[in-house]
């Protein structure tokens, strides 16, 4: 089975390590990408507008209630959780904070985790808290493709370590390698 | 991809709680539904949905612990106090050509958004020719409502919001202040009727001015959605204003051509006249 999504996670240092890995993917990359990056709760979101200059890719942010698309870069907004709902649709919640954040990572990867299963690959990159894990667990768990960024090359490292930690699977991939690892998932 | 165990047992517990109790969470938005009752299961020490739902049927003191856990009851004064300045700014000019009004809070929660309304209008000055129905499904959430009791740490947060929605007189004003909460004055509460009422099952409700329905169509599958600004379009008079939620909008909806676009950027919606 071809994999559809992939789902990514940063914080501390995530603004940073994005710019390095989204804008190098292709304009006919053919997965959906969906984002969570802890941002502090103001309502403009500066970085969609930051990233859909730099990427070949559409970047916009996300919106309650619409299909996922492929070659298409979701960005969770600040002050809500970004789920994906079984039938391919997304959803924000204003539920309670996970892991003293909203969005949360965990939020996002266990819901993708439960609507693609082993369709999925999950991304836990630079930050300095444990929102993550779980969620990277619960796609290894549900049969997904796990990826920390390599914590050497982590800004802050605890983050990716933590991930690894609760799901030892994961595959560890240098951060200036991981568009590369992106586009093999696709070729054979 | 054929359905899990657990989304089984999830559809069969809302079923249930649908035939047992009459509240309809059917059509709600089921990812967020899902991780609220797996949540619930979890806190309980249940080892399966099936199982809380054998509890949930047979013990009706469980009804307000599962209803605390498929609503959400995240709320804030003056929550994007941009709204609340466009209401302000642009609603209430036209607010004030009529002689006696009346504003439905659909899903008040707290009755942090009702709270924030009538300091507005009084602010206004509209507030003596108003009357405030505030409604939502929880009657724990009501009854709090009701009595307008917040927990003083949140009280700096909803004066920075206030402030910033272009409120001219300071908060401290509508409350008293003891020593772990603040209790909102009487008279704010006393043009306000609290009522269960549920944009799922009930019907509408007469002659609106405005509807402020804000962060509740969200949990909504589109067909709920559609129901609901199916009956705010009903309740409200023609010229009436709409406001959701900052992610919200009518643009599924097939009621949508009942409004025209009032303030874009704040999801503020106007009853077309015809
Ligand atoms: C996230 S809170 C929003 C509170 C407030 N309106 C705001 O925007 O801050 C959602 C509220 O909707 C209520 N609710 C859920 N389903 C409802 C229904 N079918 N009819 C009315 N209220 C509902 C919940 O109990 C909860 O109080």
């Amino acid at each position: 089975m071809s994999l559809q999504a992939i789902v990514i996670g940063a914080s501390a240092g995530g603004v940073h390590a994005l710019l390095q890995v989204l804008p190098a993917l292709p304009a006919d990359f053919p997965a959906a990408i969906l984002v969570v990056v802890h941002v502090p709760p103001r309502r403009d979101n500066a970085l969609v507008a930051l990233l859909a200059e730099k990427c070949r890719l559409t970047v916009k942010e996300a919106e309650d209630k619409e299909p996922i698309m492929p070659g298409t870069i979701y960005m969770g907004p600040p002050d809500y959780h970004l789920l994906v709902e079984s039938d391919g649709t997304i959803a924000l919640s204003s539920d309670e904070v996970v892991n003293h954040s909203r969005p949360a990572i965990d939020v996002l990867f266990e819901s993708a985790a439960d609507a693609y299963a082993e369709r999925l690959a999950g991304v836990i990159m630079t930050g300095a808290n444990h929102d993550g894990a779980k969620g990277l667990r619960a796609v290894c768990d549900a049969g997904g493709r796990a990826f920390v960024q390599a914590p050497a090359t982590a800004e802050v490292a605890y983050m990716p370590e933590v991930a690894l930690a609760a799901c030892p699977t994961a595959r560890t991939v240098d951060l200036e390698d991981m568009p590369s690892v992106f586009e093999e998932m696709w070729e054979k | 991809m054929s359905e899990s165990i657990e989304d089984i047992e999830i559809r069969l517990l809302l079923d249930a709680v649908y035939r047992h109790y009459h509240y309809d969470f059917r059509h709600y938005a089921q990812a967020s539904v899902k991780r609220r009752l797996l949540q619930a299961r979890m806190q309980w020490g249940y080892d399966s949905i099936s199982e809380m739902q054998a509890a949930v049927l047979r013990d009706e003191t469980m009804l307000p612990r599962l209803l605390n856990y498929l609503t959400v009851q995240v709320s804030e004064m003056f929550r994007d106090p941009s709204y609340f300045r466009a209401l302000r700014e642009k609603v209430v000019p036209h607010l004030r050509t009529y002689p006696s009004l009346k504003v439905w809070v659909a899903g008040c929660s707290h009755g942090e958004e009702l709270y924030s309304l009538a300091i507005l209008f009084e602010e206004e000055g509209l507030a003596d020719r108003t009357i405030f129905y505030a409604t939502d499904i929880n009657p724990s959430a009501l009854r709090a409502a009701q009595a307008g009791i917040f927990p003083l740490d949140r009280i700096r947060l909803f004066t920075e919001n206030h402030r910033l929605s272009g409120g001219h007189s300071s908060l401290s004003k509508y409350y008293t202040a003891d020593y772990d909460r603040a209790v909102f004055d009487k008279p704010l509460r006393e043009r306000a009727v609290f009522s269960d009422h549920s944009l799922v099952t009930d019907a509408a409700f007469g002659e609106m001015h405005l509807v402020s329905c804000r962060n509740v169509l969200i949990y909504f599958d589109r067909e709920l959605q559609d129901r609901a600004v199916g009956l705010f379009g009903e309740s409200l008079v023609r010229g009436g204003f709409l406001g959701v939620g900052s992610k919200e909008s009518l643009r599924f909806s097939s009621h949508a051509d009942l409004f025209t676009e009032f303030v874009r950027e704040e999801r503020i919606y106007r009853r077309n006249a015809r």
